[in-house]
């Protein structure tokens, strides 16, 4: 059974027998072959071993290090984004809404400005679906991270092996960045267009 | 150097149908009425080989074929048609690579109307 592997997965009835198989060979010391005792033990030191470095190779712990905070932290731009951009339009139609009621001699100027800042606060549907879409690919990974640690103990009952973790998108396609991100801001951009 | 608005025309390069909608009104409202509309790069670059255009703005981030690969597939063509990169990507190394790549002009969504026609003069001259 041990091979110096440490990449193999036990099944829950393969530990319960060893380790049932060394309890009725220690309650019958008379009949205990000692090199069979030794050996068997060996055995679930190896199990342990085994276990752990899996556990180890899972990284669960970057689900609660790195993407539960992630997608919290996309989630409330996403919130962010969709509140500043009802209040932008409810505000464009208070001020048209107004305009017409007054009758007021720019309305034309003032509907053709409102009407402006309403297509631009439509376009935050981009950046959230953009954001969302980043949440998705974390809820992806932590699947296949709880995935992986059931079957690192047995506990997957389809027996398959966990499904392999997302990759990181290439470096070039990060989607939006948060807005205490990194991203650099439209200023930023042209300086840096303009020092090359 | 200055464009015709109602002669040039413009290709829209992006995924999202709202962003599409959204950047042809705006260019509407200054005066742009000959926009065609591509949903991807592969799409976009279909497009551009069968028709000379004044303009392309374009997304980066789409599927199957990125505005980047688009760029890079239009200028691998020796074709100069003025780009306007039109995308939420705005770390330091996406800006850079598109320059190299021979972007004309980058803009961070989400962006305002003043700034579109403020990167289009640059690009295009006064119209």
């Amino acid at each position: 059974m041990s091979n110096g592997s440490t990449d193999r997965s036990y099944r829950r009835d393969q530990v319960v027998s060893i380790i049932n198989s060394v309890i009725h060979r220690v309650s019958q010391p008379q009949d205990l072959p000692h090199d069979v005792l030794l050996h068997e033990l060996h055995d679930l030191k190896q199990i342990m071993e085994d276990l752990r470095y899996q556990l180890g190779n899972t990284a669960a712990d970057s689900v609660l290090s790195e993407h539960i905070p992630s997608a919290h932290d996309e989630l409330e731009a996403v919130v962010g984004a969709t509140e500043a951009a009802t209040e932008s339009i409810l505000g464009a139609c208070e001020n048209i809404l107004n305009a017409v009621q007054k009758k007021a001699p720019d309305m034309g100027h003032v509907v053709e400005t409102e009407i402006t800042g309403i297509y631009e606060a439509c376009t935050f549907q981009d950046i959230t679906g953009q954001r969302i879409s980043k949440v998705i690919t974390t809820l992806k990974a932590i699947d296949a991270k709880v995935s992986g640690l059931l079957n690192s103990i047995g506990a997957n009952d389809d027996g398959q092996n966990a499904p392999a973790l997302p990759t990181h998108a290439p470096s070039l396609l990060n989607g939006p960045a948060l807005p205490q991100g990194g991203g650099l801001s439209q200023d930023e951009i042209d300086r840096l267009l303009d020092g090359m | 150097m200055s464009i015709n608005p109602l002669t040039a025309s413009i290709l829209v390069v992006d995924d999202y149908t709202t962003m599409r909608r959204v950047i042809r009104n705006l260019l509407g409202q200054i005066g742009f009425k000959n926009i065609d509309e591509a949903t991807d790069g592969t799409m976009a670059l279909s497009l551009i080989q069968d028709k000379a255009y004044n303009l392309v703005i374009s997304d980066w981030n789409m599927e199957p074929m990125t505005g980047f690969d688009l760029l890079k597939a239009v200028r691998g063509a020796n074709n100069n048609v003025p780009f306007i990169m039109v995308t939420a990507e705005s770390k330091t190394e996406n800006i850079i690579a598109a320059k190299q790549a021979g972007v004309n002009n980058y803009i961070v969504k989400p962006f305002s109307a003043e700034t579109l026609k403020s990167k289009m003069t640059t690009v295009l001259g006064a119209f």
